[in-house]
């Protein structure tokens, strides 16, 4: 390896350097406190490096790696999560009287995985930055042992994506038996020039995009999210919902880009399918949900049906759009589940409908934030949702998707009921109670992302501009 | 820059007023009311200033990019027909802050930042001449109307907020996807991707493609309007909103419906709208008719209020497309008649309820003799809603009806009925409620001093109206014969002069000032 290839690692090294360090100190001190304080700034060190690190961008480490500029803006908005959902991993578990410690250091592994998924160039680290993203997710979704439903979501994320990743392994063999390559960019260059495409491609290409699927919750391999996302802690369930689907946006936007996945009529038939089952069923069965993680783990599988789509565009518009709405989608699901993570005790998770109720006059703060976060998911005016939103339809109608922009809009319609309804249910009107004070970094967390939300709702140029920089 | 001031005040006072309703109310009402009258005052100086129009086709107009990647501009401008449509939203909305000052007493702050909110929606909505921003303010009036009806409404509030809200959003998100057809299809042709109104005006389109792409607009205006199959909404929502908020409702969010047509409609799509005119003028008079018969029918007097704005904004749909100068300058008055006239009975009906605490009219009976006062403007604003002389609603009517008599005979003859109907019901509301035996268990007050005022404020305002529209007539004419221009263009460049109907009348108001 050459001097250049370190440059380029630097954020991954910090976030591989930084857990074992923690290792280390937990042998001499347990001190809860130090050791979240060092995973924030070790984090931050990381996403600031990427600045630091992007002028050399392009640069590949041959042939497992590409650190270009698409894959280090997602490494930052990885990194940029990862920060956040450490500050309310603190909060969170700071009252629970497991062993905690250790928490940061799967994290920072997770990450890694999340990083390398970022810069995967080759089936080898697609695969590899998958199941370290994977595996620490079982511990992750298990992590709070004495709760029953924390350690059967932990097995069942288990079994289903152990055979998810069989299933993307073999599909992996099947293209290399194809076209005799695992490298993302021998495989562009043999579909471009590629008269016909072998039936074993196909198959090995539809197999992964189950394996992907099941990753990303799109319907119909959807079943694990809700009770995943109800029995994992709350920052996990942030951690699940933003940081581990954008890693896999990452690397299957790349992937589908060099295959030019949208030129091939059976790809495009499987993923429009894909993308219309998801707003269906994701909107449809949200509808009638009383408990909150399941209500947005549905609405996630309808968020990530409508991202879908731009994997059909084809344009360069198309994936600034992706990009922009997962940004979008990031942020404001850091928003919801943030909430949740904040407002959760030390018994049970605020879960249930009745937590929110009347949370207006309680606590009109987190109300207002919540509320803010849920018109975004909805893609209402000066919320970054709508911008997200009217670039993803935008791109998607200029690409002739009119059937999918189409769908799209109807959902939005339906979703629009659930977001409405726990809106309602915050404005509704109860008797005065006395309410505990809530963690003081909390409120910063949910200051930020309120800022950034309201911030990419009315002033959008900025990160447009920034996204049309980052190419593939 | 004056625009987006108008805007930023109206935003500002908003914020402003939640924070400081939380210590003390009436600092919020005086911070709302210190709003909209500097609005107002400000528009007159403005409009004192710039009543002529220069080269430009605006008074006042005020272009800077907002997001140039995608060919978004902060784009406002004023011409008459805004003018007129700000006038009445900050007219209107001091009303609203008035009436409120007893009836709301619970999180006073929040509810004048909802007030002040929808009001900035609003008034983006008649400035905007960028129609992503124009879409932006559209679904931007939502959120606080949602709140507004869902916290201060009455006992069936949270179904008929949610049914507003999704009524319109679908209406809205289909509007919103016609948008971005007109912006690529544009885009394509020229070259020149942009949401500018004034570029997009002379978009070639196949026919069909046209009538596509107008649908989708006319879905959202037909449903804020609202035309009879998507009539559905409104009752329940004018119902249940505090009085405050079907003040608004009526008066001035309908009215987006009313403007988009007249601002959008027609000039985009002269040619598909000219396809659409016989049906529209058939929705219309179905609503004219329909809404009167079920007003009759009511026996909750809010909800009878509700339906005769079917009634009414029928005559806005059967004038614009009647396609003559008569017809829209009858639509024009017809906006601001139905805004104070229908305003005003919704303020009277809440005026009623917080006194005997129901809508019901089986139980209400004999007011007269302990309310004189606030039965004789009952009496006034019933007499407007069924169209007397002397009235705005009147010249509104008739214009609308002389109108469409020049290019539809048979529908200005059924549409003419709807005025019968109205008489029915006019006095219906009269009858039952002011009149007859009186209830010794209802105790009532007569209107307090400020109560008074505001309904005097109408009542002289729609009088003025009646006696001397001619001022609304001559400052909306400009905008309202270049919105017609399109259509005569249209006509001749297609050379589709069939018939007579068709043809474009031009009375001769129009062609003493264009000479």
């Amino acid at each position: 390896m050459t001097g250049l290839d370190f440059i380029c690692l630097i954020p991954l090294l910090i976030i591989s350097v930084a857990p074992i360090l923690i290792m280390v100190t937990i042998t001499f001190v347990r001190n809860y406190t130090v050791i979240a304080a060092f995973s924030f700034l070790a984090f931050l060190l990381a996403f600031l490096s990427v600045s630091y690190v992007m002028p050399y961008a392009p640069h590949a480490i041959a042939p497992l790696f590409i650190f270009d500029t698409y894959s280090y803006l997602f490494t930052g908005i990885i990194l940029f999560g990862c920060m956040l959902v450490t500050i309310l991993s603190y909060v969170y578990f700071r009252r629970q009287s497991v062993v905690k410690e250790e928490y940061f250091i799967i994290l920072f592994v997770s990450a890694l995985g999340a990083s390398i998924l970022a810069a995967a160039n080759h089936f080898v680290t697609f695969f590899l930055g998958l199941e370290t993203l994977s595996v620490t997710l079982y511990i992750l979704i298990g992590y709070l042992r004495q709760r029953d439903q924390s350690v059967e979501a932990g097995v069942k994320y288990l079994i289903l994506a152990s055979v998810s990743a069989a299933i993307l392994l073999f599909g992996m063999a099947l293209v290399y038996t194809g076209t005799g390559t695992m490298n993302f960019n021998e495989l562009s260059s043999y579909f471009v020039t590629a008269k016909a495409v072998s039936p074993f491609i196909m198959v090995g290409a539809g197999m992964i995009i189950v394996g992907v699927g099941f990753k990303l919750a799109v319907a119909p391999f959807h079943m694990w999210t809700p009770d995943v996302y109800q029995g994992a802690p709350a920052p996990v369930t942030t951690y699940i919902a933003t940081i581990s689907k954008g890693a896999v946006i990452a690397v299957i936007l790349r992937f589908f880009v060099d295959i030019r996945g949208h030129q091939n009529h059976a790809l495009v038939v499987i993923i429009t399918v894909i993308a219309i089952l998801s707003m269906f069923i994701g909107n449809f069965l949200a509808l009638r949900q009383t408990n909150m993680k399941r209500l947005l783990a549905y609405s996630s599988i309808a968020h990530l049906g409508y991202l879908l789509i731009m994997l059909l565009a084809g344009t360069s518009a198309g994936i600034q759009a992706a990009i922009f709405y997962l940004i979008a989608y990031i942020i404001t699901s850091l928003g919801t589940f943030g909430v949740i993570a904040i407002l959760s005790t030390v018994q049970r998770d605020a879960d249930s409908f009745d937590d929110y109720r009347g949370l207006f006059w309680r606590r009109p703060w987190i109300a207002i934030v919540f509320t803010l976060t849920l018109l975004s998911l909805a893609g209402i005016p000066i919320t970054a949702g709508f911008i997200a939103k009217f670039y993803l339809v935008l791109a998607g109608v200029g690409s002739g998707l009119w059937l999918l922009a189409f769908v799209l809009i109807v959902n939005s319609v339906i979703g629009l009921y659930y977001y409405l309804r726990v809106v309602a249910t915050m404005f509704h009107s109860t008797g005065k109670e006395n309410v505990p004070a809530l963690p003081f970094l909390g409120h910063v967390v949910l200051a930020v992302i309120a800022a950034v939300i309201l911030l990419l709702g009315v002033i959008p140029e900025w990160l447009l501009d920034i996204i049309g920089k980052f190419s593939l | 820059m004056i625009l987006v001031v108008l805007i930023l005040i109206l935003l500002a006072a908003g914020l402003l007023a939640w924070l400081t309703g939380k210590w003390n109310s009436v600092v919020a009402r005086i911070i709302s009311l210190a709003a909209l009258l500097a609005d107002t005052v400000i528009l007159i100086i403005a409009f004192a200033l710039h009543h002529t129009y220069g080269q430009g086709t605006w008074l006042i107009d005020y272009n800077v990019p907002w997001i140039p990647r995608l060919g978004i501009s902060l784009h406002l401008a004023l011409d008459g027909l805004s003018v007129m449509m700000l006038f009445l939203t900050f007219f209107l909305g001091i009303l609203a802050v008035l009436i409120s000052w007893k009836e709301i007493q619970k999180n006073v702050g929040f509810f004048h930042f909802n007030i002040l909110w929808i009001l900035a929606g609003l008034a983006g909505v008649f400035l905007a001449m960028d129609l992503f921003l124009f879409y932006f303010f559209w679904e931007l009036m939502l959120i606080p109307m949602y709140f507004l009806i869902g916290i201060w409404g009455h006992e069936n509030r949270i179904y008929a907020s949610y049914k507003f809200f999704i009524f319109t959003q679908a209406g809205g998100l289909l509007m919103f996807l016609s948008i971005l057809a007109l912006y690529l299809i544009h885009g394509r042709h020229t070259g020149i991707y942009t949401f500018d109104y004034q570029a997009l005006l002379g978009t070639t389109m196949s026919p069909v493609v046209a009538f596509i792409v107008m649908v989708g607009f006319l879905m959202a205006f037909m449903v804020k309007l609202p035309v009879v199959p998507f009539h559905n909404w409104l009752p329940d929502a004018h119902t249940e909103a505090p009085t405050a908020g079907s003040l608004i409702l009526a008066g001035l969010m309908l009215k987006t419906g009313a403007y988009g047509l007249l601002r959008f409609i027609v000039p985009l799509f002269p040619g598909a709208a000219a396809t659409f005119a016989p049906l529209g003028m058939v929705l219309g008079v179905i609503g004219i008719l329909y809404g009167a018969k079920l007003a009759f029918a009511q026996t909750d007097l809010k909800r009878l209020v509700a339906y005769t704005s079917v009634s009414h904004m029928g005559f806005i749909m059967l004038g614009v497309f009647a396609f003559n100068a008569m017809a829209y300058q009858g639509v024009m008055v017809q906006i601001i008649a139905h805004g104070i006239s229908t305003g005003a009975l919704f303020i009277m009906v809440g005026q009623i309820q917080e006194r005997i605490h129901t809508r019901d009219v089986a139980r209400m009976g004999g007011l007269w003799h302990q309310t004189p006062v606030l039965g004789a403007m009952g009496l006034v604003f019933a007499m407007a809603s069924l169209g007397l002389p002397g009235l705005g609603n009147f010249i509104a009517e008739f214009l609308i009806l002389a109108g469409t008599f020049q290019t539809n005979i048979l529908m200005a003859v059924i549409a003419s009925v709807g005025l019968i109907v109205a008489t029915i019901y006019s006095l219906k509301i009269i009858q039952k409620v002011f009149h007859g035996a009186v209830d010794t268990t209802l105790k009532m007050n007569d209107l307090n001093l400020r109560e008074a005022f505001v309904m005097g404020v109408m009542v002289a305002a729609i009088v003025y109206l009646g006696v001397s529209p001619q001022q609304v007539l001559d400052t909306a004419k400009p905008a309202l014969a270049k919105s017609l221009e399109a259509k005569a263009h249209y006509v001749l460049k297609e050379g589709k002069v069939k018939d007579k109907q068709n043809t474009f009348y031009l009375p001769a108001v129009f062609e003493a000032e264009q000479k």
